[in-house]
């Protein structure tokens, strides 16, 4: 494969097109690097910062058995951040330097985690509906084109199955509950709904990163055909629930065999994006405040290994 | 009353007895629910992600281990009544957890002398539970115990960290020994249900349990460079249920669902 005649360019464009895994070592272009360690660094991102929904329900969860289950799952999303963090940090970046980016706001996490949990439901509904898009989106991920990458992302998939199993059994135990808990799923139905479909990102026509990403094996699938295969997945649940989707365009597509569905709101979409959802404010606040506030920890915890370090030395002398 | 009820009635019938065992495991899945829900109030704030996760894994352990419990005082009791409604429909004067895992996080020097307190105390009960007589509770100890190792090497390794690390977290962690110190008695004096227990032979010796608290706390706090306090005054209370204001607020968050939406399955 390492023919002389060919430029380092498309020595490598062979390899992924030959399907062969790139290493942190392997010469890459640098816009493949930059690539990775924006959508890596993103990705750890949202782990860290979608432990603060859930999180806001861990005190609150209506049984032992619910609040053990959620506890678990984001003890999970932050060991995922950590596989993620070393992921890119494969590609010659720090984490000092991607949380310094996410605090600053320069680096983005997912939309998703700026909206609200209001109900005990809102957890069936991130586990089902969010976790269900997030594996649509990391299932391809596995077979993505960087090594580091896509074996953080075998172990990620496996918990992240689990999870969404957690989030459709409660929806599934509220739907079959009491008519106050079938109307907290609703309720928390109308809310995820969208917002979930717009976790794929922005029309394809508009995402200025597909086309290289696609050509370089770091995506697999479109945007928009991600959100198909999710509304196609998504619907039949519901209705399995006895719930809603809150689109009165979902209808069956006997040629398209899929769904059609309805106009995400793209101007609402931008607007998170850009800072000004329902909790871009307060969830980006609490994680500079932890950060803040956890300086004088990592000070000491330095110092300390300073100071053990020195003894070790003056003991050896 | 009316003077034409017979006298008898006016007596209320007293509860089927329950087994002697029952308050005091009640007492120590108190003690692990409302440790492990302050230490879920990291969740996501913690200073750095290692212990973020940290901090969640000894929640989920002591909350692992207080479901254990109420489900066997669930069974002592004889009443029917399931560990939810244990936990979510007793109010704070019928919770039996010290004072000291009710107090609030403040910063992360706080909330590690805390566990660091609690954890030296846990770890000792449970070693003693293990070996006791009742196959039940000394099951649920041998679990414990594993994780209760775990937990007193983490608290103990940050509190040296702290103890000899800047002057800054040098300070914190004496704060917070200020503040918590007067707590920490509590766990080894024996209440009179404690002391009945021991004579019966079912709970250990707590002047025992604390005298290899004290010496562990020594060989720690030497460790960090820190002094072991002298302030010898012990405010009991929370394991009679005279329980500090911040419980009261723990539990209206802790049981919210099951007091608005009763009776439901989640």
């Amino acid at each position: 494969m390492e023919t002389p005649n060919l430029t380092p360019e498309e020595q490598f464009q062979a390899r992924i097109d030959a399907d062969v895994r790139i290493e942190p070592k392997d010469w890459m272009p640098d816009a493949y690097r930059k690539t990775l360690i924006r959508q890596i660094s993103q990705h750890a991102h949202s782990e860290l910062v979608g432990m603060l929904p859930e999180g806001n329900w861990i005190t609150r969860a209506p049984s032992l058995k619910r609040k053990s289950i959620l506890l678990a799952k984001v003890q999970d999303e932050a060991g995922h951040g950590l596989y993620l963090y070393s992921a890119a940090e494969t590609l010659g970046v720090s984490r000092e330097q991607m949380l310094s980016d996410l605090h600053s706001g320069k680096a983005k996490y997912s939309s998703i985690f700026n909206y609200p949990t209001l109900s005990w439901a809102d957890m069936g509904c991130v586990g089902w509906l969010v976790d269900g898009a997030a594996i649509l989106n990391q299932v391809p991920l596995c077979r993505t084109s960087y090594g580091p990458y896509a074996r953080a992302m075998v172990r990620v998939c496996k918990e992240e199955s689990f999870h969404q199993r957690q989030g459709f059994e409660i929806m599934q135990t509220l739907c079959e509950g009491a008519p106050t808990q079938k109307a907290m799923a609703q309720e928390a139905l109308n809310r995820w709904w969208w917002p979930t479909l717009m976790m794929f990102g922005p029309k394809d026509s508009e995402s200025p990163n597909t086309e290289q990403s696609m050509k370089w094996r770091i995506k697999r699938f479109t945007n928009d055909e991600l959100r198909q295969k999710f509304v196609d997945m998504m619907v039949p649940q519901a209705e399995f629930l006895g719930l809603t989707v809150p689109d009165e365009r979902v209808n069956w597509n006997e040629a398209r065999q899929a769904y059609d569905f309805g106009e995400v709101d793209w101007n609402e979409f931008w607007n998170v994006v850009k800072g000004n959802g329902l909790c871009n404010h307060e969830r980006l606040q609490a994680r500079v405040q932890a950060h803040e506030e956890g300086a004088w920890v990592r000070e000491a915890a330095l110092a300390h290994a300073q100071k053990r370090a020195a003894r070790e030395v003056a003991v050896a002398a | 009353m009316t003077p034409t009820q017979p006298e008898a009635s006016a007596i209320p019938t007293p509860p089927p007895a329950a087994n002697p065992l029952f308050p005091y495991v009640l007492q120590l899945a108190d003690t692990s629910l409302i440790l492990a829900h302050r230490l879920s109030e990291w969740c996501g704030h913690g200073p750095v992600l290692e212990q973020d996760l940290a901090l969640a894994n000894i929640a989920l352990d002591l909350l692992g281990e207080a479901r254990s419990y109420y489900q066997y005082a669930a069974e002592l009791e004889g009443q029917g009544r399931t560990e939810d409604e244990l936990a979510y429909l007793r109010s704070a004067v019928e919770y039996r957890n010290p004072l000291l895992v009710e107090q609030p996080n403040g910063d992360f020097a706080h909330t590690i002398v805390r566990q660091f307190l609690f954890d030296v105390f846990h770890y000792e009960l449970l070693k003693e539970l293990k070996a006791g007589p009742d196959v039940q509770l000394a099951a649920i100890a041998e679990k414990s115990l594993k994780e209760a190792a775990y937990h007193r090497k983490w608290s103990a390794e940050w509190l040296i960290r702290l103890g000899d690390g800047t002057s800054e977290s040098r300070q914190r962690v004496e704060k917070a020994l200020r503040t918590l110190w007067r707590y920490a008695a509590e766990l080894t004096v024996p209440t009179p249900l404690e002391l009945d227990l021991h004579s019966l032979g079912l709970v250990p010796d707590y002047a025992a349990l604390q005298a290899r608290a004290a010496a562990y706390v020594a060989h720690v706090f030497a460790e960090a460079t820190l002094p072991v306090p002298t302030d010898a005054f012990a405010q009991p209370g929370g394991k009679l249920g005279r329980h500090s204001e911040h419980l009261g607020y723990l539990l209206a968050e802790l049981q919210y669902m099951q007091r608005t939406y009763p009776g439901l399955t989640w």
